[in-house]
C-alpha cells in the first residue's frame, strides 16, 4: 500500500495524521474543561442541582477525551525527534525550552489537579475542588499558549539568530514568543476550542430535547451553548480576518494558495468562492467570482493591487489545491455557526428555544462542525507552510531524520490501526454517554469499581451487566 | 569553573528520568501484576490505587522527552531514531495502557479488552523502556551530528537482559506498592510476590552490572580507578542495605519500607548507571558539552524550572496526600 511513497513523504503523513488526532481531543477539552469550571462555580453560587448534575455529566466525558489527548500527546512529543531529527537538531535551542515550558506549567498543572478533580471532591471539600477544576481549565489554556507559541515561531520566525552549527539560536525570548503572527494564532484557537465544545454541547442538549422537551439539564445546556454560539462565532469571524490580514502581511505566499491566485491581478483582484485549482495550468477552472472583493477584504480597497502565485518561485510554492479548498471549509463553517446562533436567538426572544424541533436537529447536525472547522483550519495553516517547516528558513526536505522508508512505513501503519481501533472505541464510549440523558445515575453505565466487598461474585455479574447499555 | 549550566542540566535531566522511573515505574509494575489479581474486586483495587495519580507520573516522561529537546537537542536528535522501533513500540503501548483506566469503566461486553490493554501496554512499555536503557549503554554511533547505525543495533543480548530487568524491577515496585496501598489477602499475595519479584531483580542488577563493563573499555576504567572506583565500593555496598530492608520489611509485614527500598534499589542503580556515563550523554562519544544548546536556551529554560520545580514537587506530594492510606474497597469510581 506505501510502496514507492519517499520516506519524507511518509513521515509527513505520519505527523500530519499523528497530529490531527491529536488536536481534536485538545480542542475538545481545552473547551469542556473552562465549561466544567463554570458550571461547578454556577453550582457553587446558586446551589442548583442541574448544574451539578451537568459537571456530573461532563466531567464523566471529559475523563475519556482528556485520557486520549494525553496519550495522543506523548506520541507528539517524541515524534519531533523520532522523524525530524535535523528539525530538532536546529530549531531545540528556541523551540525546546517553548516546549520544556509548555511541560512545566501547563501539563504538570493538569495532571496534578485531574486527580483531585475527578476523584477527589469528598475527600478535599468544595472549595478545593473547585481551585482543582480552575487549575485543570488554567493548565488547558497554558498548553495552548505555549505550543501555539511554538508553532508561530515556524510561521512566522523572529528573534533568532545561527551559530555556526547550522542551528538556530535565541537571542530575543520576548520576540520568538511573542512572534508576529502568535497572538492572532492563540485567540483564533482558543476561540476555536470553545466554539468546538459549545456545539458539543448544544448537540448534546439538542438530542435529549428532541426526546424530551421538559428534560430541564438539556434545557439548560442547550441555551449555555446558544449563548456561545452567538456571542463566540462571529467573533471568531472577526479573529479570523484579523488572522488572515496578518498572513497576508508575513506569508503571503500561503493567502495567494487561499484565495487560488495564481496570477496577479494589478487593478484588484476577485474573490474566488468556488473552483478547482488546477495546479498542471496554474489556474482555476469553473470559477464562481465576485469581481475586486478579494482587494476589498484584505485591502479595504477595491483597485488594490495584489500579487499572484506567478511572483512566487515554483519550488516555494504551497500545494493550492488542499489550501484552497481546506481555507473554503473552515470559513463555511464558520458562517454557519454563526446562523445557527442567530436563529436560536432569535427563537430565544420569541420564548421558543426548547420548541423549535428544526433548530434542536441543526444543532445536533451542527455538532461535530467544530472538529471539521479545527481540522481544516490547521491543514490550512500547516500545509500553506509548505515547503518550508520554518518559513522561508528551513525546508522539510532538510528536516528529517535519517529513517529509511520500510520503517517509517511500519510505523505509519501500526499507527493508522491502533489509532482508529483505541480512539475509533473512545469516541464510541463518548457517544454513547451523550445518549443518556445527563440525569441519569453514573450515566446507566458501570457504578465503578467496586462496591462489592460483600457481594458474590454471581451478584456482582448480573448487577453489572444488568446495567450496561 | 563560574556556573558550567551543561553540568547542571545534565542533573536535572537525570533527575526528571529518575523521578519518571520510579513513579512510572511503580504504576506500570501495577500493569503488569494486574492479571495476577485473584477477584475482580481485587483487580479493581489495583488499578484504582494509581488511577488518581498516573498521569501525573507520566507527565515525566514528557518532561524527560521535551527537556532533552530543549537543552541537548543534538543528543535528543541522535538518540530517538537511533531508537526508533523501541520508542515507537513504548508510545504505542503506552497509548493502550492510558486509556484503559476510563475505558473499562464504560464497557462490559469488551472490559477484557481494555484489562489486556491494561497489562499487555504496561508490559510492553517497560520492556520497551529496558531496551533503550540498554541500547543507550552499549553506546551510539554518530556521524556528523546524526545516527549512524544500522536499524537492528538496539536488539542485543544485553538489551534483551535490560528489557527483562526493568520488567522485573517495575514489578518490583508495583508489588510493594500495593503492599502499600492494600489490605487483607490482597496485601498477603503482594507481599509473597515481592519475595521473589526482590530476588529477581537483584538477580538482574547483578547481570547487567556484571555485563556493563564488558559493553565498552571506558566503563570498566571509569569502575575500577579512582574516582570511579570509589564509588565501585559504595554503591553494592549500599545495594547490600538496601535489599536487607527490603527483605526485613517484608517479613516483619511493615507497609511502608518494603516500597521505600525498592525505590532505594532503583536509586543504586540508577547512580551506577550515570557514573559509567558521564560525561557522556549519548556514549560512547557525545558529552553533555557537545551535545548541549548554546548558553541562552539553557539559562532561559533553568529559570522556569528552578522556579517551577519545586512547586510542581509540593503540589504532586498534596495529590499524592489527598488520596494517602489504603484503597477503599467501597470507593466508587468518579
Ligand atoms: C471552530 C473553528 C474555526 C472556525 C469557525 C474558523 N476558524 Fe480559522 N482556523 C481555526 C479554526 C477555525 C484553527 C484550527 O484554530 C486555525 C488553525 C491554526 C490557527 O491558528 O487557527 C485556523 C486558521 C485560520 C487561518 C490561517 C492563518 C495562518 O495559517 O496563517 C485563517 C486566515 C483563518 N483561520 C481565518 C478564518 C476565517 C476568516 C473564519 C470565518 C469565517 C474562520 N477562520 C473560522
Ligand atoms: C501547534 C503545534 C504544531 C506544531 C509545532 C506542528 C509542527 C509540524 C511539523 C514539524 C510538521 C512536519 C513537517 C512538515 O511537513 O511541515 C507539520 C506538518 C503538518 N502538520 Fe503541523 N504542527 C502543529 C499542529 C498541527 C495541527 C493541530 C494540525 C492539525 C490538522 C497539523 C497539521 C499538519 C499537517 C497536515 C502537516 C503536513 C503538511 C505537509 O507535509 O504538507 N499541525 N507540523
Ligand atoms: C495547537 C496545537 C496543540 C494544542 C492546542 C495542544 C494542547 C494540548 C492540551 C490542552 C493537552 C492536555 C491534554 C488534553 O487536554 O487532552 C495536550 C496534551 C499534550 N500535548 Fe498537545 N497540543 C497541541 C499540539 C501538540 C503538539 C504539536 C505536541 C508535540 C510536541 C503536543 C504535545 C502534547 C503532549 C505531550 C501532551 C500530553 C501531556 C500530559 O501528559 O498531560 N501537543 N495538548
Amino acid at each position: 500500500m506505501l510502496q514507492g511513497l519517499s520516506a519524507e513523504l511518509l513521515a509527513r503523513i505520519q505527523f500530519a495524521f499523528t497530529v490531527s488526532f491529536h488536536i481534536i481531543f485538545p480542542a475538545f477539552s481545552i473547551g469542556l474543561a473552562s465549561y466544567l469550571a463554570v458550571l461547578n462555580a454556577l453550582w457553587l453560587r446558586t446551589k442548583d442541582q442541574t448544574y451539578r448534575a451537568l459537571f456530573d455529566y461532563w466531567k464523566k466525558i471529559f475523563a475519556i477525551a482528556f485520557g486520549m489527548g494525553v496519550v495522543s500527546g506523548i506520541v507528539m512529543s517524541y515524534q519531533f525527534g523520532t522523524n525530524w531529527s535535523v528539525f530538532s537538531d536546529k530549531t531545540g535551542p528556541v523551540l525546546g525550552p517553548l516546549m520544556a515550558y509548555e511541560v512545566l506549567s501547563a501539563f504538570f498543572l493538569e495532571a496534578g489537579f485531574l486527580g483531585i478533580m475527578l476523584f477527589g471532591r469528598e475527600r478535599v471539600g468544595n472549595s478545593l475542588h473547585m481551585f482543582a477544576t480552575a487549575m485543570v481549565a488554567f493548565g488547558t489554556l497554558m498548553s495552548a499558549t505555549w505550543i501555539l507559541a511554538v508553532n508561530s515561531w515556524m510561521q512566522t520566525p523572529a528573534g533568532y539568530g545561527m551559530n555556526d552549527l547550522g542551528q538556530f539560536v535565541p537571542e530575543d525570548w520576548w520576540a520568538i514568543i511573542f512572534n508576529p503572527s502568535f497572538p492572532y494564532r492563540l485567540v483564533h484557537m482558543v476561540l476555536a476550542a470553545y466554539l468546538t465544545t459549545a456545539f458539543v454541547v448544544g448537540g448534546v442538549g439538542g438530542w435529549h430535547l428532541l426526546r424530551n422537551r421538559a428534560d430541564t439539564e438539556a434545557r439548560r445546556m442547550f441555551s449555555m451553548a446558544m449563548w456561545m454560539a452567538v456571542i463566540v462565532a462571529p467573533l471568531q469571524i472577526f479573529a479570523g480576518d484579523m488572522h488572515g490580514l496578518n498572513t497576508l502581511e508575513h506569508q503571503p505566499a500561503k493567502v495567494m494558495a487561499m484565495e487560488g491566485h495564481y496570477d496577479s491581478h494589478p487593478e484588484g483582484a476577485p474573490l474566488i468562492l468556488f473552483g478547482i485549482p488546477n495546479p498542471t495550468e496554474k489556474r482555476i477552472d469553473y470559477a464562481i467570482e465576485i469581481p475586486k472583493a478579494s482587494s476589498l477584504i484584505l485591502k479595504h480597497d477595491l483597485n488594490a493591487p495584489m500579487l499572484g502565485l506567478d511572483t512566487i518561485p515554483d519550488e516555494d510554492e504551497p500545494p493550492v489545491f488542499i489550501v484552497f479548498w481546506s481555507f473554503r471549509v473552515m470559513v463555511a463553517l464558520g458562517f454557519a455557526m454563526m446562523g445557527l446562533g442567530a436563529w436560536a436567538l432569535w427563537r430565544r426572544m420569541r420564548g421558543q428555544l426548547y420548541e423549535d424541533r428544526w433548530l434542536h436537529r441543526a444543532a445536533i447536525a451542527m455538532g461535530p462542525m467544530g472538529f471539521v472547522a479545527v481540522l481544516a483550519g490547521w491543514i490550512t495553516t500547516e500545509v500553506g507552510r509548505q515547503p518550508f517547516t520554518v518559513y522561508g528558513l528551513l525546508r522539510t526536505s532538510d528536516s528529517l531524520a535519517p529513517i529509511a522508508a520500510p520503517a517509517v512505513a511500519t510505523s505509519l501503519v501500526a499507527f493508522i490501526i491502533v489509532y482508529f481501533f483505541v480512539f475509533g472505541a473512545g469516541t464510541f464510549y463518548i457517544m454513547r454517554m451523550m445518549a443518556k440523558p445527563a440525569s441519569t445515575p453514573k450515566l446507566g453505565l458501570r457504578a465503578g469499581p467496586i462496591r462489592t466487598a460483600g457481594l458474590t461474585h454471581a451478584q456482582q455479574r448480573t448487577a453489572h451487566t444488568g446495567q450496561n447499555g | 569553573m563560574v556556573f558550567d549550566l551543561a553540568f547542571i542540566w545534565a542533573g536535572l535531566i537525570a533527575f526528571a528520568v529518575l523521578t519518571y522511573v520510579v513513579l512510572d515505574g511503580f504504576d506500570l509494575g501495577v500493569g503488569i501484576l494486574f492479571p495476577f489479581g485473584r477477584s475482580e474486586s481485587d483487580r479493581n483495587v489495583m488499578m484504582n490505587s494509581i488511577a488518581p495519580v498516573w498521569d501525573g507520573n507520566e507527565t515525566w516522561l514528557v518532561l524527560g522527552g521535551g527537556g532533552l529537546f530543549a537543552v541537548f537537542p543534538l543528543a535528543y536528535a541522535v538518540v530517538m531514531p537511533a531508537l526508533y522501533m523501541p520508542i515507537i513500540l513504548m508510545l504505542l503501548a503506552l497509548i493502550f495502557r492510558g486509556v484503559a483506566f476510563e475505558y473499562r469503566w464504560r464497557t462490559a461486553r469488551w472490559k477484557w479488552v481494555w484489562d489486556v490493554a491494561f497489562f499487555g501496554g504496561s508490559l510492553v512499555a517497560a520492556f520497551s523502556q529496558g531496551i533503550a536503557l540498554g541500547a543507550l549503554v552499549q553506546g551510539i554511533k554518530v556521524v556528523n551530528r546524526a545516527y549512524a547505525g544500522g536499524w537492528w543495533d538496539w536488539l542485543t543480548p544485553f538489551s534483551v537482559l535490560t528489557g527483562v530487568a526493568v520488567v522485573a524491577g517495575y514489578a518490583l515496585l508495583g508489588s510493594t506498592w500495593l503492599v502499600l496501598k492494600t489490605t487483607d489477602h490482597l496485601q498477603r499475595q503482594m507481599r509473597s510476590y515481592a519475595w521473589f519479584l526482590a530476588a529477581a531483580t537483584l538477580g538482574f542488577i547483578a547481570m547487567v552490572s556484571l555485563a556493563t563493563p564488558f559493553q565498552d573499555p571506558v566503563y570498566f576504567d571509569r569502575w575500577f580507578n579512582l574516582p570511579g572506583s570509589a564509588f565501585s565500593f559504595m554503591v553494592p555496598i549500599l545495594v547490600a542495605v538496601a535489599s536487607w530492608l527490603l527483605f526485613t520489611g517484608l517479613s516483619d509485614q511493615k507497609d511502608l519500607q518494603p516500597f521505600l527500598s525498592a525505590l532505594a534499589l532503583f536509586v543504586l542503580s540508577f547512580v551506577g548507571i550515570g557514573i559509567s556515563f558521564y560525561p557522556n550523554i549519548v556514549p560512547p562519544s557525545l558529552t553533555i558539552w557537545q551535545a548541549a544548546a548554546p548558553d541562552e536556551s539553557l539559562r532561559f529554560a533553568l529559570v522556569g524550572t528552578v522556579v517551577l520545580v519545586p512547586i510542581i514537587l509540593i503540589y504532586t506530594a498534596y495529590a499524592y496526600w489527598v488520596f494517602r492510606g489504603k484503597v477503599r474497597p467501597e470507593d466508587g469510581y468518579h
